[in-house]
């Protein structure tokens, strides 16, 4: 690991504005995604930020009926929160799903939507990747690629976004609130915040240098049957080859999203419509644009096999 | 003088064919940001650990995992793959179970943190640690600190009726059942397949077996 310094934000735009300041700076919460890479040198922060103790850390209702989360809600208690577990149960289901009990109690809202891809070649530095070293090449492409990317990637990046909680997020429309170095605060909608990889995988969402995620937002509740579906290669502990987040009403109309299949969660709105005729019909609008490699290519019968799944469960 | 005899000749052809290679292979540098060389920088930092007030001087890089083992000679608390994959280095830090390896020691300034050491003690063994020589809940035993702490604390959990991936109503209340336990203990591996005796161990414990 490279030598940092180290210091204690005293307050959100505090944090924003140290962040600019030093160039490379990265705020710490959890850091169960950080250090992580920055002992494997991946990253190389020269500074690190402690936004622990900004009380970033309640739930609250929001004016519009909905929840208000800070960015520093631990991911357990998140999932434990009555009100989540009663009118979002997707997002608890899909929290509960992801990483361990030990991780859940250290990693943090804000930083489960930062978290970055668990693609191999990112993780070993001697490899080129893109999305590591800009203009290095992806050794993901011809390469061992059972879990990439089958829709939305580009020719620079194949990664996913690993994020199980991200996918719950999508689903319920939920809003990013975050502060700017110069204390100007913004509203960044999910749909919006992470991006495809494009020419620029190393730019994985729409903050700017040093912004600072304050809160995640849910609108009010939308009532159905909620449904979280991940298919991994051991039953925990693992992360998604394919997840399936859902929200079904009684008349068969609802909301889908997925995990495991692109740079960002996979939402097409256009897609849900199909939703009365099943999941092939679902699955054909979501992957109309599909390229998978030949090592990927059973993630489109997998993802349709387990949105069929999921309908089915959802009529109980 | 010739190039041969020229002492520093060997370590400049060294450096240019290491850069060479880094080149070649085209990620030798790992990081997209400007590398900063930077000296270590030391920091002081406090907590309790097993009832004990301690205040270190430390490398702040230091993770909570080593500041135990490495500067506070509590090796009870194993370091397995040191990346949050193993659950080898499971400790109990206000109550919560968390991986040591990824957490810096300086960021748990006024804690109180629970070891291995600090469930109980060879002559006064945590009930969870009796339960575990009772069932032979190990072989080598690397991982067995980890488990422990991780088992005590997924009691704990089912019991503040925190769910899990295999509760069926959320609404409801958490029941404590075989298939909860097992579900929560899913982040301590134990590669030499102690599994269902560990898990006997903490039914044991539990009540539930
Ligand atoms: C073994 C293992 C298995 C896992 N399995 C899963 C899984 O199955 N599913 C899953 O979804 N996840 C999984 N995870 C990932 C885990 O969910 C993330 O590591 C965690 O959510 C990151 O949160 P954190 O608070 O620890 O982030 P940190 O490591 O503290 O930060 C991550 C990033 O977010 C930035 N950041 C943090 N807070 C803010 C803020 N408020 N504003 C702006 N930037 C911020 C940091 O600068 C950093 O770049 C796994 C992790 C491990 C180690
Ligand atoms: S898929 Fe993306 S993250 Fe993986 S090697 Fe290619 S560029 Fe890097
Ligand atoms: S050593 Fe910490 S999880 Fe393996
Ligand atoms: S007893 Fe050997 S690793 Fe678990």
């Amino acid at each position: 690991m490279r030598a940092f310094t180290y210091q204690r934000a005293a307050s959100p735009a505090e944090a924003a504005a140290a962040a600019l300041k030093t160039p490379g700076a990265k705020f710490i919460a959890g850091g169960t995604n950080l250090l992580d890479l920055m002992k494997l040198e991946i990253e190389t922060p020269p500074h690190l930020i402690d936004v622990n103790g900004l009380g970033l850390d309640k739930i609250e209702p929001t004016k519009g009926g909905g929840l208000r989360i800070g960015a520093l809600v631990r991911n357990t208690d998140l999932a434990a929160d009555a009100k989540v577990r009663k009118d979002y149960a997707v997002l608890s289901r899909a929290l509960l799903a992801g990483a361990s009990g030990q991780l859940r109690n250290k990693a943090t809202t804000a930083g489960n939507l930062l978290q970055r891809t668990r693609c191999p070649y990112f993780y070993d530095t001697n490899q080129a990747c893109n999305k590591r070293l800009p203009g290095s090449g992806c050794s993901a492409i011809g390469g061992i690629s059972r879990q990439h990317a089958v829709v939305g990637a580009s020719t620079a990046c194949i990664a996913t976004h690993p994020s199980d909680m991200a996918v719950a997020m999508r689903l319920l429309d939920a809003k990013v609130e975050t502060v700017r170095p110069n204390g100007q605060t913004r509203v960044i909608p999910i749909a919006d915040f992470h991006r495809l990889p494009g020419t620029t995988p190393h730019i994985e969402t729409s903050l700017q240098p040093g912004e600072f995620i304050t809160a995640v937002t849910l609108p009010k509740p939308i009532g159905g049957t909620h449904i979280y579906t991940k298919v991994r290669d051991r039953a925990s502990y693992a992360f998604a080859l394919v997840s399936v987040a859902a929200v079904i009403q009684t008349d068969g109309t609802g909301r889908i999203a997925l995990g495991g299949v692109a740079h960002k969660p996979w939402r097409v709105e256009a897609a849900e419509k199909e939703l009365p005729r099943g999941a092939k019909a679902v699955s054909a609008k979501l992957f109309a644009n599909a390229v998978p490699t030949p090592e990927n290519r059973f993630k489109l019968t997998l993802a349709e096999r387990t949105l069929a799944a999921a309908l089915l469960e959802a009529k109980g | 003088m010739d190039d041969a005899s020229d002492p520093d000749f060997n370590r400049r052809d060294v450096l240019v064919g290491t850069t060479a290679s880094f080149a070649l292979t085209g990620g030798g540098t790992a990081a997209a940001q400007p590398i900063a060389v930077s000296a270590p920088v030391v920091s002081k930092v406090a907590f309790r650990v097993n009832g004990k007030d301690q205040v270190l001087d430390l490398d702040l890089r230091t993770t909570l995992l080593d500041a135990l083992r490495e500067h506070l000679n509590l090796t009870g608390t194993k370091k397995g793959c040191d990346h949050g994959q193993c659950g080898a280095c499971t400790v109990i830090v206000d109550g919560r179970r968390i991986n040591a390896c990824l957490s810096l020691a300086v960021m748990h300034e006024g804690d109180e943190i629970t070891t291995i050491e600090g469930l109980g003690t060879p002559t006064d063994l945590h009930p969870m640690q009796a339960a575990f020589v009772k069932h032979d809940g190990y072989q080598c035993g690397y991982c067995t600190p980890g488990q422990i702490c991780s088992a005590v604390a997924v009691l704990d959990e089912i019991k503040a009726g925190i769910p899990s991936h295999v509760t069926r109503d959320l609404t409801g209340t958490v029941e404590l059942s075989p298939a909860e336990i097992r579900e929560r203990m899913s982040g301590n591996i134990c590669r030499c397949g102690a599994y269902s005796n560990i898990i006997d161990a903490i039914e044991d414990v539990a009540g539930v077996a």
